[in-house]
Parts: C-alpha cells; structure tokens; sequence
C-alpha cells in the first residue's frame, strides 16, 4: 500500500547515494504498469481531442502562412542589401510609406481576426465543462489529487480505485475534480483537456475515449517532490465488460471511507494500482467542501530550514 | 537569538550546493583580497559603489545581470543534464533538490538577468540618447540598483544557508503555503523578490520621470529615438505593476509569518486570487522585458541599415499600444482554472490582439532593411537571428492563446520552449545585442568582431537544437518540471535537448573570452571618435567613454535621428568651427547611500527569512537612519568649472572633426 513517511531514519546521505547512482535504484519491477506509454497529442483517442488537435493542426498553418513568406523575406533582404552588393540600390530616404504601413497593420489583424473566430468558437465548442454525447449512460467520475497520487471515486458503482482509471469506451465522462491539498492538473493527453484540481473547488471535465487500450495520464501541474510519480493509467475496457469491472472491483476487502481516504491523503508515492469499495457515495462532497480537511503536508523533522518530506523518504 | 538558524542549515550531505557555495566563496574572497592588495579598494569605493553616475550604475547592473546569468545558466545545464538522464531512474538530482534548481533558474533568470541586464541598458543609454547630463534621481538610482543587488546576494545565500524555494518560480499557494513548505525556501523566495522589487520600482519610477521631464532642447516625443520610447512604455508598466506583485507576496508573506489566510486552503483562503494577482503582475513583466530588446533592435537595425527606422510613428504607436494592451491578457496564464468559454475566449483574443503591433514591429524592422547598406557587425548579427527566432516564438505564443490548444498544452514542454523562445530569442538576443552595440559607448573600445561571432552563431544554434525538442516533447505530452519520467518516447528529445545546452554554453564561453579578448586588445580596438558604428541618435555624440557630464552643451535637436543630422548639417554647412561659450556645470555628488541602505536591507531580508527578530529591528533602523541622513545632507553638488569642461570637451571635438566631414556621404 502506500508507503507514507515510514523511512525517516534514513539518513540523506544514504537517499542522494541512492540517487546519485540510478541504475541501483530502480528496477523495471518497480515501475507503474502502464508508465512508458506514448501519450502523442496528434494521436487523439476521444473526440475532445481530436477537436482540440485540429485546432491546433489548423492554427498552426494559419499561422504558418504569414510567418514562412516573413521569414523568408527577412533572410532575403537582410542577404541582398548587405553593404558589399553594388547592385542593390540604396534608399535612405525610404522611411514611410503609407501603403505599406496599411499592408503590415492588416497582414497581422487579418489573421488575428480569423485565428479570434476560431479562438472563439472553439472556447465555446470546447470547454472543458460542456457535455460530449455517448453511447449508453453517462459515467460519473469524482477525480482527487493527493499527495502524490490520484484517487478516482466512481461514486454511482460504489467503488474507488487510485492511480488507474477505467472507463467504458464511447461513454460519456462526466469528471468533478477537487484536490486533496495543493493544486494538481488532470490531464489525460490522449482524451483530451486539462483542468486544475484545488481545494475546497469542485471542477468539471467532460471527456470520452472512443477506442479501447490502455492510455496514460498524468498532473500537469507541479505539486512537490513526488509530482513526476503522479502518473496514473487509463484502461479503456468495451462498455460490455464495465460491468464485470466493476462486479470484480466491489469485491475487494478494502473499504474506501473518512479513516481509510485520511491515510491515503498523507505525501506518498503510491507503487501499486489499490482499488476500494466506496463506503460512502457522497466521500467526494466531504472533501470537496472541507468538512474532511485538507492534507497535512510534511511533517517537520527539525525547526530549521530543510523539512524532510515525502519525496525521497518514500523512495 | 537566531531564530532558526542552526547547524542543520548548512546542507552538509549535499555535495553538489556545498562545493558550488564554497567555489563561489573562494572566487569572491579572491577577488576581494586582490583588490585590497592592489590599493583598488579606495578606487572602487568612490568611483564604482557611492557613483550616482547613471553610466557606471549601468555597467554595474549588466556586470550583476550576467554574473546571475552564469548562476542560472549553471542551473540550466543541471536541469537539462538531469532530465536526460532520469529515464526510469532518479537522475542524480534527488527531487527536492532538483526542485529547488527550476525555481531558482526561473527567479534567477527573469529577475536578476533579464531584468537587470535591460534595466542597466537603459540607465546607460537614455539618458545619453535624450542628451541630458543625468538621471531625474540619481541616488534614488544608486539604491534601485543596490537594492537589486541585495535580492541576488539573498538568492545566492540559500544555496548554502537553508533551501530556496521548491515551489517553481512563481511560488502559487497553496503549495508555496507554511503548511506544504515549512522550510525557509519560499521566505528566501519572497524577502528577495520584495527586496528587489523596491529597487526596481524606484529605477521604473527614475526612468519614467527621466523620460517625461528631461530632455534636451528641441526633443519633443516624436523626435526621441526608438529606445527611449520603448524605456518609457516599459517603465510605466514597472510602475504600474510591480506594485502588483509587491502586494502579492506581502500577502503570501503574512499567510507565511502571522497565520493570514489569503491563499490558503483553509478559512476561506482562495488561491485562485493568487493567480489571478500574480498573472496581473507576471503578465506585463514579460512586455517590461521584451519591449526595451524591441528598443535596441530599433537601433541597431537602423544605424546598421544605414538607414532611419522605417516607419517611425507606426513603431511609436505599435509600442504604447502593447503597453496598454499587455494589461489585458493576464487570464491566457490559466485558461485550464475552469473559467467558462466567454472568459476564456475573450482573454484569448485580447492575447493575440498584441501579436498585431508585434507583428507591425517586425515588418517596420523588415522595411527598414530594404533599400539599406547592411553591415553585418556582430548587434546586427543577433538583430537578425532575433526576427527569425522571434517570429517562431510569437507563432506558438499566439497557438498557445487559442483555448482548446492551451487545453492541451498549458504547463506542457512545449509551453517551455514557447517561453524560452521569445524570452532567449527576444530578451537575451537583444540584451546582447545591446552589450555589443553600447559597449563601445561605455568603455572606448569595442569587442572582438571574431569572438562575438563565434558567440552568436553557438548561441543561435544551440538555442534550437535546445528548444525545438522541447515543441516536441510537449507534443507527445511531456509535462514541465518532471524530476524524472518513464515513457521512451520522451528521451531521445531530452537528450538532444542536452547536447543543444553543450552547444549554449560554447556560446556563452565565447563570450566571455570575446571579453577577455577585447581588454586585452583594448588598444587595438580602441575607438577615439565616440561614434563608431556611424551612428544616428545622440549618445556617440559625446565621446566614449562620455565625460561624467555627459554634454559639454545641451544638444540641439532639430529633428529625428538628431546626431544623424547634427553630422549632415556640419558637413554641408561647416559649421563646426565656431568657439563655444563653457559654462559650470553642476552635478550631483557621490553618494554611499543606496551602497550602505542595502547593507541593512540585506541584513533585515536574512534575519526577516531565519525570524530573528533583534535582527530585523537593527536592519530596519539602519536603512531607515542611512535616508534620514540622506534627506539631512547640505552639498548634494558639486561644480566643473568651465576650464574644466572646455579640456575635456576640445579634445572630443579634435577627435570627432574628421569623422564629421565624413558623415552624410555613406
């Protein structure tokens, strides 16, 4: 489970010797099972980021437009009014010239009024918040960031599991996001948008994986030493086995509840892949309005200025 | 009696700080002890610390920005080193340690290079460029800069006193909280900032009242060269948002020390506000940067061009228009917060609203070459590399203000690149091509043509074999700030980013032995005339180095590129033969106030940050006492008699005679 600050004993010394020589330190059985996965923007796997990357494709050569012709007439008036070419004619005076003046105001106004559309509509096609029709009913997810490890509450199946998200393909995801303690980003490239997590906040991201596979996500924003660990997999299962999922999930022994969720908020890295059955569907509002309060942070080992937190500790 | 301060502030199991700390230490006692030995101490006390000299505090804030440009450039090649090595493993970085570096670098570079580098251009130059003998402030100057000087000696400190912050470079709570960081790391962080931040408020508030209230006959705005436009709209966004951030941080700072609740997660405190306040400030602080390099690209693409700025009045218009406008866009900083589609899209135009005068700027740059005579000397070489690198960066800064993009690559490696490809490529480019152009100005010789190509060509290259694998790491999802990291596709990127930073650093060699190079050639290079580019405005009207007045006259400006016509009108007219009449001129004594104010300033930041309190009381009263003697001083000037100038001032013209005969026939 998860490994809180049980190492304190530990000297440093013997944690950056640890550090400082790698291939010791880490073994391929340690790793997450599904970390090492692509996560290519221009590979999209739901439609919230297939939106997205045309977006961005399409911008691009707007763009691309205006800034190749610039750059290379900057090359190619730079070469041919060099000093030593007798056969480029010199103009001093050519200092104004009110057409060109009201062609290099419109070039950039032209395309920043069509790149404004489609800034435009796509902030409204694409917010993070509005609905991405499915097939089948709609999967309520209730993601929280802890330190260092994300916890997914699937509050309707009753069931939480941490570090892996399983979805059914071509379902609806209706994400609501809060944050343990500080802010975290969940960010699924594959599936589209990225939205914050903080405390006492409740976001909202709707997303949908069309295929099935197994994807990768991760916090897109740091959040302290055991930020990079904050990886979790995405397993994209037919919409005919979600069920069994889930059947197979509610089995486990381990119960998901105010005591149990208080030790997996404490700064760790979590290694294994540990699922719940949710005691208590409405855990995610208890966090979300505070009413469980905020994670801890370090303990402070000495009053002096470096805190031994959880990072290396838990290594 | 030290408050937190004990033995275990000192990171004795961490070699890599400790010994970078004691290298640093050994090199300044060094230095130090020559001095004494030499008997320059006396020379450096009343030429160098106490000068109010706008010229020499100038050359003392780029002598501080790229002393900190080597600290943040050594974090660089830590990080990049790190992460092309921590493919599922630990690198060599443990994280905490690792993290301490990107926040550094980041503090590092924005606020004691960038920011001193283009505050100590235009504290040497305008002044010159409006043909006046000084600054409106000059020992306001003198404490804006030690002040300045005080953040970077703090920042250094923590290398081996405690912790820098592990936060990132803009500290958000709630992480940057006493909850989540106990240590003294964000205090170090946020002490050096306010420090800091006062000096440069005041160098803002000088340079505006210098632009605004003191320029020479006959420049009025619309004849004032580019660069000086360009230092206005930056320092009003200086005095309009550093403010800002003041605030911020002394809010962060009371949440820290006396368990307020602005940012935390607790008793309603709301981060959001953070954000949204330090943006407000963080935003402008980009345009504070970037638009004194527009100034000197100006410049140097007009005096190279041989050529006056090709539309003029559009540039004057597209600069005030970015300093408005960047007040406006603070929100594309955090379009994932949740905000809803209007806002976001509102904000995302209001960004790319300012690509248009940007744009402007390059095309004016790009007319202003046609039909020029190009000399390719070394600040023309980094104007050019500059337009290409810049347009590149300006094209993924404008994809990364459409929302749905931003959705998938905010915080993102590619975002990375983004900034550093405007910030190297704008900011950098130009404050290089500032130090190669003025340095002649400065100090009457120039540098190694040879050198400060070699400098330039590493540097352009290394930038994108650096950066471009960045786009693309961002592209196949890699997050900023990974310690280290398990998917494959990442590395090879991570790998060639770091051979690119090998190839930086060759640049950056280059350019201190171009230095070197330039002493010791210095007679070689020597440049007698003042004006050795055949320059347009003002400051190589006066010999180099200028004499501590400046001007022997008040120049007469009678129209743009005032020094360009001042030579036209001598040729054709002749009229460089008539005996002036010298008078007195008054200026402003040396001062060891700013000198003395930081050592107290500094001393209260150390103990404010380790909470020893007697500490602070004394630190406190000691700059508070240093201005109320200041404000107590009878002779603040002091007189050159009119023999005196007419000396100094003959042998300038002797020199530039030839040159004046020459100039208009290019």
């Amino acid at each position: 489970m998860t490994e809180h600050l049980q190492c304190r004993n530990r000297s440093e010394v013997a944690a950056f010797a640890a550090g400082a020589f790698p291939a010791l330190g880490s073994l391929p059985g340690d790793l997450p099972t599904a970390s090492g996965l692509p996560m290519n923007l221009l590979d999209p796997q739901g439609p919230v980021a297939a939106a997205n990357r045309t977006i961005l494709v399409d911008s691009v050569f707007i763009m691309l437009v205006i800034v190749v012709p610039t750059i290379v007439a900057i090359l190619a008036f730079a070469f041919w009014f060099r000093a030593s070419n007798t056969k480029a004619r010199y103009q001093p005076d050519f200092v104004y010239s009110g057409r060109v003046e009201m062609v290099v105001w419109s070039i950039p106004a032209l395309t920043v009024i069509l790149l404004g559309g489609v800034a435009w509509i796509g902030s409204h096609q694409l917010d993070p918040a509005a609905p991405v029709p499915g097939t089948g009913s709609p999967v309520r997810i209730q993601a929280v960031s802890l330190d260092w490890k994300w916890l997914f509450i699937y509050p309707d199946q009753r069931i939480a599991t941490v570090n892996t998200l399983t979805v059914p393909a071509g379902a609806e995801l209706n994400f609501q996001l809060t944050s343990s303690s500080v802010m975290n980003t969940l960010f699924i490239p594959q599936l589209g948008s990225m939205i914050y997590t903080m405390n006492g906040m409740v976001t909202k991201l709707n997303l949908r994986a069309d295929n099935e596979g197994k994807l990768q996500g991760l916090s897109a924003h740091f959040s302290g030493d055991g930020f990079p660990d904050m990886m979790f997999d995405v397993n994209v299962i037919s919409p005919l086995a979600f069920p069994d999922w889930v059947a197979g999930t509610a089995k486990t022994d381990a119960v998901l509840n105010e005591a149990s969720y208080k030790k997996l908020m404490l700064q760790g890295i979590e290694r294994g892949r540990p699922s719940y059955r949710l005691e208590d569907p409405r855990l995610f509002d208890l966090i979300a309005n505070q009413h469980i309060p905020p994670g801890p942070g370090p303990e402070l080992i000495s009053e002096a200025g470096r805190p031994h937190s959880g990072g290396h500790d838990a290594r | 009696m030290l408050g937190k301060l004990d033995w275990s502030a000192i990171p004795f199991d961490q070699p890599i700080p400790l010994a970078a700390g004691a290298v640093v230490l050994v090199a300044i006692l060094a230095v130090l002890a020559w001095v004494v030995a030499k008997g320059h101490l006396p020379y450096l006390w009343h030429e160098w610390i106490t000068s109010v000299d706008h010229k020499r505090i100038g050359v003392m804030y780029i002598l501080l920005a790229s002393v900190m440009l080597l600290r943040g450039g050594s974090d660089a090649i830590m990080m990049r080193i790190q992460q092309a090595v921590a493919y599922q493993s630990q690198g060599y970085l443990p994280p905490e340690h690792y993290n301490q570096i990107f926040s550094a670098h980041g503090t590092i570079m924005i606020f004691f290079v960038a920011m001193p580098f283009v505050i100590g251009l235009m504290n040497l130059v305008v002044p010159l460029q409006l043909g006046v003998r000084d600054v409106a402030f000059p020992t306001l100057n003198s404490v804006g800069f030690w002040l300045t000087a005080t953040g970077a000696l703090l920042v250094n400190i923590s290398l081996v006193v405690g912790e820098f912050a592990r936060t990132g470079w803009l500290a958000f709570p709630p992480l940057s909280e006493l909850s989540y960081s106990p240590g003294v790391g964000v205090d170090y962080y946020a002490w050096s900032l306010q420090i800091s931040g006062v000096g440069t408020l005041v160098a803002g508030i000088n340079l505006v009242t210098t632009v605004l209230k003191l320029r020479t006959k006959g420049m009025n705005y619309l004849r004032m060269p580019m660069f000086c436009w360009t230092t206005l709209a930056s320092n009003l966004l200086i005095v309009a948002a550093f403010p800002i951030l003041t605030a911020t941080l002394a809010m962060l700072l009371l949440d820290r020390y006396l368990g307020f609740h602005f940012f935390t997660n607790e008793s309603g405190g709301n981060v959001m506000m953070f954000m949204n306040l330090i943006w407000a400030w963080g935003h402008p602080e980009v345009y504070i940067l970037v638009l004194p390099a527009f100034g000197i690209f100006s410049e140097v693409v007009s005096t190279f061009s041989g050529k006056a700025l090709f539309g003029y009045r559009s540039m004057v218009l597209a600069t005030m228009a970015i300093c408005v406008i960047s007040f406006m866009v603070w929100l594309h900083h955090f379009f994932t917060m949740g905000a809803g589609p209007d806002v976001n899209a509102i904000f995302g135009i209001a960004s790319m609203i300012i690509a248009v005068p940007t744009g402007v700027k390059i095309y004016n740059w790009l007319f202003t070459m046609y039909g020029g005579r190009i000399r390719f000397a070394t600040p023309m070489l980094w104007a050019v590399g500059f337009m290409v690198t810049f347009i590149v960066g300006g094209l993924t800064g404008v994809l990364l203000a459409v929302p749905p993009a931003d959705f998938m690559l905010h915080n993102s490696m590619f975002l990375v690149a983004h900034f550093h490809n405007v910030i190297i490529g704008g900011v950098l480019f130009g404050a290089f091509a500032g130090f190669e152009y003025w340095f002649p100005k400065a100090f009457g010789f120039r540098l190694d043509e040879r050198w400060g190509r070699a400098a330039f060509w590493f540097t352009f290259l290394g930038f994108y074999v650096t950066f471009l694998p960045l786009y693309i790491a961002g592209m196949l999802g890699m997050t900023r700030r990974m310690q280290h990291y398990d998917v494959p596709a990442w590395r090879p990127w991570m790998i060639v980013a770091a051979v690119g930073m090998a190839v930086l650093t060759v640049g950056v060699i280059c350019q201190i032995v171009q230095l070197v190079v330039s002493i010791r050639n210095r007679e070689a290079l020597r440049d007698r005339t003042g004006d050795p580019w055949d320059g347009r405005s003002l400051e190589w009207a006066t010999s180099s180095p200028p004499p501590v007045f400046n001007f022997a006259f008040n120049p007469d400006v009678r129209g743009e590129d005032a020094y360009w016509d001042m030579k036209v009108h001598a040729r054709q007219q002749s009229l460089d033969h008539d005996r002036p009449d010298y008078q007195d001129i008054e200026m402003p004594r040396n001062s060891p106030t700013g000198f003395v104010c930081a050592f107290f300033a500094t001393i209260m930041g150390f103990a404010l940050i380790w909470h020893i309190w007697w500490m602070v009381v004394l630190g406190g009263l000691g700059a508070w006492a240093t201005f109320v003697v200041f404000a107590w001083r009878d002779h603040d000037e002091y007189v050159i008699p009119a023999e005196d100038v007419a000396a100094i001032d003959r042998i300038n013209r002797e020199e530039r005679r030839g040159l004046v005969s020459m100039a208009g026939t290019v």
